[in-house]
């Protein structure tokens, strides 16, 4: 297998998520709850990088990353990379695909939604206008920007 | 033949195709011109859950239900059910679902209409969701225009208001764009059109324009729909008696409108629309209310699988 030219130290077991939209790596990392699994995660903001100029990189050590999760990421870094890990040696490498529809994932901004009364899950019908994404909740029926996520759940 | 009226749970306008708009505007004119049996919801027990009074939306559900020879049971406020003692709306429903084969829902938050669907595997029809959805309003909404104007086409339509916080603006806007219509928003720049209601319309490829007077516009309308403005969206008194003047419609300012002019409002009226307007033949907010009834029939029929 080619050896990854990453530049953080490379791991032995786990997921790299790569071209994540400078600055968006923290949002990753609340969104998959990176940090509440007591595993090593790397982050490296505003790396260079050819086709995105700046981007953010993540490496989770001991953690494979599903493609569900993956393609929840996709919500907030459209073009992201998901590289597993095995044994030093790359084993499966995909783009994050859109879904059509999110679940579970986001808190409704909109304070009056019932899902912000109720324990209910909350559910976001995504549409792609370019690079933006708007996510529309199904209950409240409000759109949304992803920018304008601020709480996981 | 008309095609079958699929949805089962009446949410949101949005859920709406074209053609099962069309479908309940012509089941309620047969109802209305008396072709239709009457008797459609006999056997059929219905439970109006108001967890918020509307007292008239409330009445205009039950006596839709009884004249069909259906049946209903419910509340009229939240403040005599189990939701006071913590119970959440989800459980709420799940119950009286298995009282009753279809509910009736008015709840002040926005979604739980929705909610109250997933919750029940019995029809759900929503009576406003907090700021979202109303939409037998909406649907009762283009019946009258239909009625006036004799169509749903070609049609100029002017907003004029408060069409920031007024749902059933956003809804009958969004309604509107399955027809070729010309919209004219007519608003204080405070209280226009929320940016997301102007994407949906500019997405459906809709001609229209924001104005902050009815001043030229008022002539070019088949169709004015007014709404309420509410003091307490104002944070500034004299600006909000300086707007209400300004957006207050008199007989006299009804001269040298089209003849087909159709005046609706979804009522109550503050002053938006002045008493000497309600002589006039533009007048059309009390047919409007007294559609409801008609329109709901329609609709109850068509989601008990009657028609
Ligand atoms: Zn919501």
């Amino acid at each position: 297998m080619p050896k990854t030219t990453l530049s953080v130290s490379a791991i032995k077991e786990g997921t790299v998520i790569d071209h994540i939209p400078a600055g968006c790596a923290s949002r990753i990392i609340s969104l998959l709850h990176l940090t509440s699994q007591q595993k090593q995660v790397t982050v490296g903001f505003n790396l260079p990088s050819k086709s995105m100029k700046r981007k953010d990189l993540l490496k989770v050590e001991g953690r494979e990353i599903t493609e569900q999760e993956g393609n929840r990421i996709a919500v907030l870094a459209p073009k992201a990379t998901i590289v597993i890990i095995k044994n030093y040696t790359i084993v499966k490498k995909y783009i994050a695909k859109t879904p059509k529809e999110i679940q579970n994932v986001f808190v409704c901004p909109h304070p009056q939604c019932i899902t912000n009364h109720e324990q209910a899950e909350t559910r976001f019908a995504v549409s792609t206008h370019g690079i933006h994404l708007s996510l529309r909740c199904v209950y409240c029926e409000r759109t949304y920007q992803d920018s304008d996520i601020r709480e996981y759940c | 033949m008309a095609q079958p009226f699929t949805l089962k749970n009446i949410i949101s306008i949005a859920d709406f195709s074209k053609q099962d708009i069309l479908t309940i505007l012509k089941t309620a004119r047969e109802i209305q011109q008396g072709k239709i049996s009457l008797r459609l919801l006999e056997g059929v027990l219905m439970a109006t859950c108001f967890f918020e009074a509307s007292t008239r939306t409330r009445l205009s559900f039950e006596a839709a239900i009884k004249r069909m020879g259906g049946d209903v049971i419910g509340f009229a406020d939240a403040a005599v059910t189990s939701t006071k003692k913590g119970e959440t709306l989800a459980d709420s429903i799940k119950i009286i679902g298995q009282y009753v084969d279809g509910i009736i829902i008015r709840h002040p938050l926005d979604g739980s209409a929705r909610l109250a669907s997933c919750a029940t595997d019995k029809p759900v029809i929503n009576a406003g969701d907090g700021s979202n959805q109303h939409p037998t309003q909406t649907l009762l909404d283009l019946y009258t225009i239909k009625e006036s104007q004799k169509k749903l086409d070609e049609l100029t339509i002017v907003f004029a208001g408060d069409l920031k916080y007024g749902r059933t603006v956003h809804s009958l806007a969004q309604a509107l764009t399955h027809f070729n219509v010309r919209l004219y928003f007519v608003a204080p720049p405070s209280l226009q059109l929320p940016p997301h209601i102007a994407d949906d319309v500019k997405g459906r490829q809709i001609k229209f324009s924001f104005h902050d007077s009815l001043d030229g516009v008022l002539q070019k309308a088949d169709v004015v729909y007014m709404t309420r403005m509410q003091a307490e969206r104002f944070s500034d008194t004299n600006e909000y008696m300086r707007v209400k003047n300004m957006y207050e419609l008199k007989a006299e300012d009804l001269k040298g409108v089209k003849k087909n002019l159709a005046i609706l409002h979804p009522l109550p009226r503050v002053a938006e629309v002045h008493t000497s307007v309600d002589t006039t033949p533009h007048a059309w907010y009390f047919r409007q209310a007294n559609n409801g009834v008609v329109v709901r029939q329609a609709l109850l029929a068509h989601v008990f699988g009657k028609l």
